[in-house]
């Protein structure tokens, strides 16, 4: 069963080229500003590498999960509005299932994001400095950032039951990405309140994780802080969104 | 399918949303194999009491059985047994008719090797092979209500709730799905729990009827009894000239209580039923009333609601409205 909703919702977002495009544009669109406008900013001393493009690839891996959060919320949120939901609680799925085969559509098109982010950044120039291994685990990050935001989406479809609502909690996801390392080392932050809150914002490890790969090789001090992160929010946010699909799939 | 399942029983069953009680106590027993019409304007607790029995809205008190199964402890048995056609007819815009069938064939646990041909039976007995490959998007009112009723049937239910199906239908379509229902009742036995605001679907498709207003079930019985019970026929009469109005109502009130008319007519409940048609003439004649229109109506289940409720159920949108005293 978790098979054939998963189906469905990998068909629903290759159906939704609105849904694809900003997932594979907008982030490389974002580096491709960045890395030109920002370059000199690799004369700081204690940037880390010469090339900004390799510093700033590590953003759209995380800026996909939050596409993926938009669309797992959504797709969830839609169904419970149309009615769709009511119909698969008159059939034997279960909840988990059912949150299971909608998260898998959404992280399979993270799957195929990071395969394509990766693609055009070698295109571009970027060089992994972890090697063959470390573009497996840069893949394996990007799953699994999908994985965390799209359960983080799918609670929030499910308790508000509106599309719009899931849209509303967009940008502020998207605040946490700017209030992070995204564009600059937390240890080049001059603002004091600016390095405090990013280094409070879990966002930060993810980033620094995945740019730990491509900059520096197999660094634990950088990739176990993104691993735990990953694997707290993938928890909280899976916990979260099966007790609200429980409330979603009333019956009795 | 099989008619030898129990059908649907229901005693006091009841349903409150905070202070407002939807479905205020109501009891009914729905013999296998028949179509039960659930007759109401919109806002009588029809809709409620569907997402009850379906399983998917706990009781707040009273109990029912569907398929021999409590709605309230045996939700997973009662959900096997039955399938449900809802009033939004939610579908999935971006997939096909084929895909919706195989997908509902799927997560009714259909055995793999067979869900192309179930889906592919279905399509067609309701007229969707043609369609099948495209995206239900692009499907009229009418189709998706035929896909709707084709995938509440994937896993052969017992029983069947329609809510509302025809809302909305064109004519066609409306004569299309009730040809269906009638045929899954008829020749497989199929139990047809129909909940309509349209007073002539209720009347031709339905082997018996409960009407509910506000929540109480205020008629049941066979459409012919209920109008049976009403008994005389009404007579509608419009002036010829629209001053003569009032002169023309007091002249029809001889022959028996006033009822509900449009605006310009006067109508009453004949006495003396059909026959006393003549004396009608020859007094209006009497009184050199000319007559525009001069309309016999044969009960119906409107007079039914009128007389058990004191509202009419007006014909489109189903909203009862405030009628004359029978």
């Amino acid at each position: 069963m978790t098979r054939d909703l998963a189906r469905r919702a990998l068909l629903r977002t290759m159906r939704q080229p609105a849904n694809i495009i900003p997932v594979l544009v907008f982030p490389m669109l974002l580096v491709a500003i960045n890395s030109s406008g920002l370059q000199a900013a690799t004369k700081l001393p204690g940037f880390p590498g010469d090339s900004y493009l390799d510093f700033a690839i590590a953003v759209p891996f995380v800026q996909g999960g939050l596409f993926a959060m938009m669309n797992a919320g959504t797709d969830l949120a839609t169904d419970i509005e149309s009615g769709f939901m009511r119909r698969l609680a008159l059939t034997p799925v279960g909840g988990t299932s059912l949150l299971l085969g909608q998260v898998a559509g959404v992280v399979a098109l993270s799957f195929v994001a990071a395969i394509a982010y990766l693609g055009i950044g070698f295109i571009a120039g970027v060089t992994i400095a972890s090697g063959a291994a470390g573009v497996v685990a840069l893949v394996v990050l990007a799953v699994m950032i999908g994985l965390m935001f799209s359960s983080i989406g799918a609670f929030v479809g499910l308790r508000t039951g509106s599309p719009q609502a899931v849209q509303g909690f967009f940008p502020l996801f998207f605040v946490f990405l700017f209030l992070s390392s995204a564009n600059i080392p937390r240890d080049l932050m001059q603002q004091e309140w600016f390095k405090t809150i990013a280094t409070i914002n879990p966002v930060s490890y993810l980033v620094e994780g995945v740019r730990s790969l491509v900059i520096t090789g197999w660094d634990p001090s950088a990739l176990w802080p993104a691993v735990a992160v990953l694997l707290v929010g993938i928890a909280a946010g899976g916990f979260a969104a099966s007790r609200a699909m429980r409330g979603s799939l009333v019956r009795t | 399918m099989s008619s030898s399942s129990p059908g649907i029983e229901v005693d006091d069953l009841q349903r409150s949303f905070k202070d407002v009680l939807a479905v205020d106590g109501i009891s009914f027993a729905i013999e296998p194999g028949e179509i039960f019409g659930f007759l109401g304007p919109n806002g009588a607790g029809k809709s409620t009491t569907v997402l009850m029995l379906t399983t998917l809205l706990p009781p707040s008190g009273g109990r029912a059985s569907v398929a021999g199964f409590d709605v309230s402890r045996q939700g997973a048995e009662v959900r096997r047994h039955i399938g449900a056609a809802l009033q939004e007819a939610a579908l999935d815009p971006l997939l096909t008719g084929r895909e919706h069938m195989r997908l509902q064939a799927a997560l009714q646990a259909l055995p793999k090797a067979t869900r192309g041909a179930r889906a592919d039976e279905l399509l067609e007995r309701v007229g969707l092979t043609d369609a099948a490959d495209r995206r239900v998007g692009g499907y009229s009112g009418g189709m998706k209500r035929r896909l709707d009723l084709a995938l509440a049937l994937v896993h052969e239910p017992e029983i069947l709730f329609l809510d509302e199906p025809t809302t909305g239908l064109d004519p066609q379509s409306r004569a299309d799905l009730w040809d269906e229902v009638s045929r899954l009742a008829r020749e497989q036995g199929v139990t047809v729990f129909l909940t309509t605001q349209y007073l002539e679907e209720a009347d031709q498709l339905a082997d018996r009827i409960a009407i509910i207003n506000q929540g109480k079930i205020v008629a049941e019985g066979t459409p012919d009894a209920l109008k049976g019970e009403i008994g005389r026929p009404s007579l509608e009469v419009v002036p010829a000239v629209a001053a003569d109005r009032d002169r023309l109502a007091a002249v029809l009130e001889e022959f028996g209580p006033p009822t509900a008319a449009p605006p310009g007519a006067a109508a009453v409940r004949l006495e003396a039923g059909a026959d006393g048609l003549a004396q009608v003439v020859r007094r209006l004649d009497a009184e050199s009333i000319g007559l525009e229109t001069f309309d016999l109506h044969a009960p119906t289940l409107d007079d039914v609601f009128l007389a058990k409720t004191g509202e009419r159920m007006s014909g489109d949108d189903g909203v009862a409205v405030a009628g004359a005293a029978a």
